[in-house]
């Protein structure tokens, strides 16, 4: 029997709603200010890594420093320009020697830091069910249920390790997904990741629990770039989850994570997000610009991919979950709650592309818009010429609240085989009086009337997440929303 | 256009701005649209009033600025439709004189026709009095080029050029540039025009790679009504280019019907503008079906400028051959209590391409509001190819709209029940066809248009392509 826990976390700072807002002194190795090609050698060098990958870390350093400082400007967000030459592209609680080996030679003070988020890293405290790896300022510190896992023959470790230890993997499928051309943000994060999680499946194998990575962003001035590789092979599944948080501070933190994911034959993953980063204040200072390239490869066939995300941090976010259903009969989905509120603006949508015969595709996504907050769906959907009998359906609402924020809608559908089925419906509309009315009438107040249609109208996302994210999630929704209705 | 090495170096430095305006000013086709314009402007400029020929050379040079636009650096409103064959070609200015033989029977052919209808005819942009038949009844319809010389025209100074701005257009400033003739209608207080007014533009095509700029203003009075038909028919295969803008200002309370038909030959280029500026309680209603062209973008904007104003926006294309029409909606809700309605089908057949791509904006004052869009694509080849792109903006929170497209084949079911009953597939198939044109062609009002537009798109001729 699963413990029914909650990841409920201590209020730290009073001072405001944000309750990850604590920032923990502990020592960092650090990276001068910067990049060129000696920080990126500096990384490697840092994480003992072998030639090949040096090499593909400077050429796509090359790559991005071709391009010019100019990041993309299409998605309806605004942020002033950022100075990369302003960022420590690494740092690191600073182990003493080596890597820690065990538990105990992790500093104390960072496995209280985790205490505080509720993510316990001792032995005896285990959140039951869950494996937890812990990321802090962009390394791994801590996994837990190693051991249970290697049992089953499921690899789960830090970035840093897995290419020491599992090259042939790692120089298969890393970049597999997302070629460290694509994008600007992708480009910068292939030459400057410092770490992540890398997770392997192994054929026809079911991962007995769950698998999470915890990421905390401490260090000021710093970037946070980590990049999670999840392979699962023939006829395995697994279900990870992410959870993200970081302290407040008065300048906006800039995290370029890169998410890859690979499904072969008859393979599923679920990948749920919690993300929860700082969103700075109510005027809009400060909080983390949250630029994620998130991609899957259905490659093998009847495989199945499926994104869940709730988004309620961040002042900026600019992500798109996609899938590529190359092989025949692959399934993708992508459920998604994204919330702003104050001054957060967020751009998120997904991309669907299908390639294999019998692909099928769902996208469900609910955008609420509070205070001053603005809120794109940006969505693509494209059906090539082999996708024979591919469908899609995709539904996007939007909830608006209050008369200063902003709800966008802009689906992108392109249909090349004429046996392909696409449906795409959006609607937008406030919070309905008349729903109000009957709540209040039976003696609900107006805020906790708010509150219920609200989770009601997010219930179809909440309840693909797992359950002790799906608790989590809406009471997140609670705190995000404080002070936007009633 | 520049060169892809060009392009390239151009977007690695995105401050050499003015070498990119350098660039594109010793490209052969944007010389000749230069000197164009300077032959133009040398033979006609004397007769004009000053305001006329100081808004053509702002614009000539705007265009020089502005080039044509592409899909780079996130032009989201060109996004998939590149109008490089027009950049790279070059086309000659040449005005149609009356003294070009054009055969009336050419043009009852290829045009629904009325005899009940007023009808204005112009020839690759130029009026045809000839050819045309205008019924008096207290509306003004006159040619823009018969009234522009007449330095007293302060309606024509105080509204021309000012619905289509083309400071952010290419096309727009190109056509103005080379603004001289073309349609003025004014309906005046009261007067509720009954009889369709039929604007005809040909593109004769009696030389090879001519450009024509068609231009036409349209206003309304309070309380008014009229019904208007924009036809652009192509007379022969050769390739060509129609850069039309036209500007319709409804005044209050005024209702205006507009049909545009777009029926070029099938190696021209077609870039149709038409701005709509919506006074309070006045609605406009608009169907436009698109046909010809080997190229072709109907640019639609509403401005819903005050509050009661409403639109509805119609439309058909059906696509054949290589041919690519795009639709793009933009409809600006700017005060409250506005009403838009988008409603756009398409039949694509062979390798075709068609885009669709409309815009809501409510801002943040269009409370009590609604808008709803759609955009429904039939795919009859596996090689045809649909992109849609139905997007809102909303920023008023008291406010309902919706959105909605669908892309796919036509349902084996229905195909199924009809075969079973023993029609054959070819004939079940013009069967659903038509029943999914039809829902656009049946709101035509006109009967002589409906009936044209009918028989054009009778399903049978398309079906063969299958």
């Amino acid at each position: 029997m699963v413990e029914r826990r909650v990841i409920s976390r201590t209020t730290t700072n009073l001072e405001s709603d944000y309750k990850y807002g604590f920032y923990t002194d502990i020592d960092a190795d650090m990276a001068p200010k910067g990049l060129n090609e000696n920080i990126v050698k500096f990384i490697s060098k840092k994480k003992n890594e072998p030639e090949w990958m040096l090499e593909w870390r400077l050429k796509a350093y090359r790559h991005w420093v071709k391009q010019g400082d100019q990041e993309p400007r299409w998605a309806n967000v605004d942020f002033p320009h950022i100075d990369y030459q302003d960022i420590h592209y690494y740092a690191a609680p600073k182990s003493k020697g080596d890597a820690p080996k065990s538990l105990e030679e992790v500093d104390p003070d960072l496995v209280e830091a985790f205490n505080k988020l509720g993510i316990p890293l001792e032995e005896q405290k285990k959140m039951t069910g869950v494996a937890v790896d812990a990321v802090f300022d962009s390394v791994s510190v801590a996994t837990t249920y190693q051991k249970k896992l290697e049992d089953a023959g499921i690899i789960f470790c830090s970035m840093s390790e897995a290419v020491l230890k599992h090259p042939s993997l790692m120089r298969k499928y890393l970049g597999s997904v997302v070629p460290y051309s694509d994008n600007f943000f992708a480009t910068l994060n292939s030459a400057v990741f410092s770490d992540g999680s890398f997770v392997y499946i192994p054929p026809n194998t079911r991962c007995p629990i769950e698998l999470m990575t915890y990421f905390r962003i401490n260090a000021e001035d710093t970037g946070q770039f980590e990049r999670t590789l999840i392979v699962a092979d023939e006829g395995s599944y697994v279900s990870y989850l992410e959870g993200c948080t970081a302290p407040m501070r008065k300048s906006s933190q800039l995290h370029a994570a890169v998410v890859e994911l690979v499904a072969l034959d008859n393979a599923e993953i679920k990948y749920s997000t919690l993300q929860n980063w700082y969103p700075g204040d109510k005027e809009g200072k400060g909080g983390v610009y949250n630029f994620v390239t998130k991609r899957a490869k259905a490659l093998g066939i009847n495989s199945k991919i499926s994104w869940t995300q709730v988004e309620t941090g961040s002042a900026i976010t600019w992500k798109y979950p996609s899938v590529i259903l190359q092989g025949d009969n692959s399934t993708g989905e992508f459920y998604s709650v994204a919330l702003v509120n104050n001054r957060q603006q967020a751009d998120t949508g997904t991309k669907m592309t299908h390639i294999g015969k019998n692909t099928k595709s769902t996208v469900v996504a609910k955008g609420i818009s509070a205070g001053h907050g603005n809120n794109t769906y940006r969505g693509a959907i494209s059906i090539l010429p082999s996708a024979d009998n591919a469908t899609n359906f995709t539904q996007c609402d939007s909830l608006l609240i209050g008369d200063q924020c902003g709800a966008h809608t802009v689906p992108y559908i392109e249909v090349r085989n004429s046996t392909a089925r696409m449906e795409h419906e959006a609607s937008t509309s406030k919070v309905s009086d008349d729903q109000l009315f009957y709540a209040m009438q039976r003696g609900i107040s107006e805020e906790e009337a708010h509150y219920m249609i609200i989770n009601g109208f997010c219930r179809g996302i909440f309840k693909e997440l797992p359950f002790e994210f799906a608790m989590e999630a809406g009471q997140l929704m609670r705190v995000s929303l404080e002070g936007a209705v009633g | 256009m520049p060169k892809p090495a060009e392009q390239k170096q151009i977007q690695q430095y995105p401050n050499l701005r003015e070498i990119y305006i350098a660039l594109i000013r010793n490209y052969p086709s944007y010389k000749k649209y230069q000197s164009d314009y300077e032959t133009f402007v040398s033979q006609i400029n004397r007769s004009d009033p000053k305001w006329l020929r100081d808004t053509r050379s702002r614009a000539a040079t705007r265009f020089q600025e502005l080039g044509f636009p592409t899909a780079n650096h996130g032009n989201e409103r060109w996004k998939y439709t590149s109008v490089a064959p027009i950049a790279h070609s070059i086309f000659k200015y040449k005005p149609s004189t009356d003294t070009d033989e054009i055969n009336l029977d050419d043009i009852r052919h290829s045009t629904p026709h009325d005899k009940e209808w007023t009808k204005l005819v112009f020839a690759d942009g130029c009026y045809r009095q000839d050819l045309s038949h205008i019924h008096q009844n207290g509306t003004t319809i006159v040619s823009l080029s018969s009234c522009l010389k007449d330095p007293e025209s302060r309606i024509l100074k105080t509204h021309l050029a000012r619905y289509a701005d083309f400071e952010g257009d290419g096309f727009t400033a190109l056509n103005t540039a080379f603004l001289t003739d073309g349609a003025f209608i004014y309906v005046p207080d009261g007067i509720e025009s009954t009889r369709p007014i039929h604007l005809v533009f040909l593109s004769t095509g009696q030389s090879q790679h001519t450009a024509s700029y068609p231009r036409a203003l349209i206003m309304t009075g309070r309380n008014s009504k009229l019904t208007i038909i924009e036809s652009y028919v192509g007379l022969t295969d050769n390739p060509g280019l129609t850069n039309t803008v036209v500007e319709i200002a409804a005044g209050e309370n005024s209702k205006i019907e507009h049909y545009r038909l777009l029926a070029e030959s099938a190696e021209s280029f077609h870039i149709g503008t038409t701005r709509v500026n919506l006074s309070r309680d006045s609605f406009f209603s608009s169907i436009s079906i698109s046909r010809g062209a080997k190229l072709a973008r109907n640019d639609l904007n509403v401005i819903l400028g005050a509050p009661g104003s409403g639109c509805t926006i119609k439309g058909l294309y059906i696509t054949s051959d290589s041919q690519h029409i795009d639709n793009h909606i933009d409809i600006d809700h700017a005060t409250p209590h506005t009403s838009s309605d988008q409603y756009f089908k398409g039949v694509l057949t062979d390798q075709s391409r068609a885009v669709f791509s409309g815009r809501v904006l409510m801002r943040k004052n269009a409370q009590k509001s609604n808008a709803s869009q759609k955009d429904l694509n039939l795919l009859l080849s596996d090689k045809a190819r649909v992109n849609t792109k139905p997007s809102m903006e909303i920023y008023a929170d008291d406010v309902q709209a919706v959105h909605g497209a669908t892309a796919g084949a036509v349902a084996e079911d229905a195909l199924m029940y009809m075969r079973s009953r023993g029609i054959d597939k070819h004939t079940a198939m013009s069967l659903l066809v038509n029943g999914f044109t039809s829902e656009i062609i049946d709101e035509i009002k006109p009967a002589y248009l409906r009936g044209f537009v009918g028989k054009m798109f009778s399903a049978k001729g398309n079906i063969n392509h299958i």
